[in-house]
């Protein structure tokens, strides 16, 4: 079950991945990372985060990306075309992207060991909800840094709605 | 290879690996994308992939931190989402391009 779960929903999140890369169309791009989302949504359920798999949905493939779509559409986005710069640009990324990869799977395999497994059975012990868990350390522990990011969001707010502003003319 | 699943449970390495392989289309794409929405975009998926990664370490611990970690990154790349696309509103604004090559005012 987790087994099948795993495999269905990180195929694809992989196959979402390489559509945004492979796409040259930008609101194709955007699409295909709600599917990397939504898929990467149903991982954290799996991994017994509830509550994750839920903001998931609700603040990335919600607010985000139609923060994306509605950019795309505002400005008009064409296709892409490739200039001299973006040539560079190939040969140093795939394989940098490549080396990357691999110096983080040899870590994890050579780990693998002693990181265990997960399936559905395997509940984290102390029963306690998960929601429960997290809003006991938020509400208490994490007070100030959680009230802190909503003078962050009021901050971010205000600075969008000030640079998006048309500059009016004298 | 330890990635070998037993009786249907998945290795929290595979969950990693996934991270790992998210993270380095996220870094490809970056460095590939001429768009600078799309490039945007990518940043946003190297984002997800280190939080796959924070909540397979989470499981793994039995801890709840690393969840918590998760939600402010989450808080934290909203705020950047609103402010980034404001601030390419206001690039398009003025140089009437979205093509990252030909947007090189500090290069002369």
């Amino acid at each position: 079950m987790q087994l099948a779960l795993f495999i269905i929903f990180a195929a694809l999140a992989i196959a979402g991945a390489l559509n945004l890369l492979l796409q040259k169309h930008p609101i194709n791009s955007a699409l295909s990372l709600v599917v990397v989302m939504l898929s990467l949504a149903v991982l954290y359920w799996s991994l017994g985060a509830e509550f994750l798999a839920a903001a998931q949905v609700i603040v990335y493939s919600g607010a985000i990306m139609v923060l994306f779509v509605f950019v795309i559409m505002l400005l008009n986005a064409g296709e892409e075309e490739h200039t001299t710069g973006s040539r560079a640009a190939y040969f140093a990324g795939i394989p940098g992207a490549l080396a990357v990869f691999c110096l983080l799977s040899f870590v994890f395999l050579r780990e693998g060991k002693a990181l265990g497994s997960v399936g559905l059975s395997t509940a984290p012990v102390g029963a306690m909800s998960n929601i429960a868990e997290i809003s006991q350390v938020l509400f208490t522990k994490l007070l100030l840094p959680f009230e802190v990011t909503s003078i962050l969001i009021l901050v971010a707010i205000l600075g969008a709605v000030v640079l998006a502003r048309k500059e009016e003319q004298q | 290879m330890n990635l070998t699943a037993i009786n249907g449970e998945v290795p929290i390495a595979a969950y990693l690996i996934l991270g790992a392989i998210l993270f380095s289309i996220g870094i490809g794409a970056f460095l590939i994308k001429r768009n600078i929405i799309s490039i945007f975009m990518s940043i946003e998926l190297m984002l997800n992939a280190v939080n796959l990664t924070f909540v397979a370490f989470a499981h793994h611990w039995h801890a709840v931190s690393g969840q918590i970690f998760v939600f402010f990154v989450m808080v934290v790349a909203a705020a950047e989402a609103a402010v980034g696309l404001a601030i390419i509103i206001a690039i398009f604004r003025t140089r009437k391009t979205l093509n990252v090559d030909q947007i090189n005012l500090m290069q002369n």
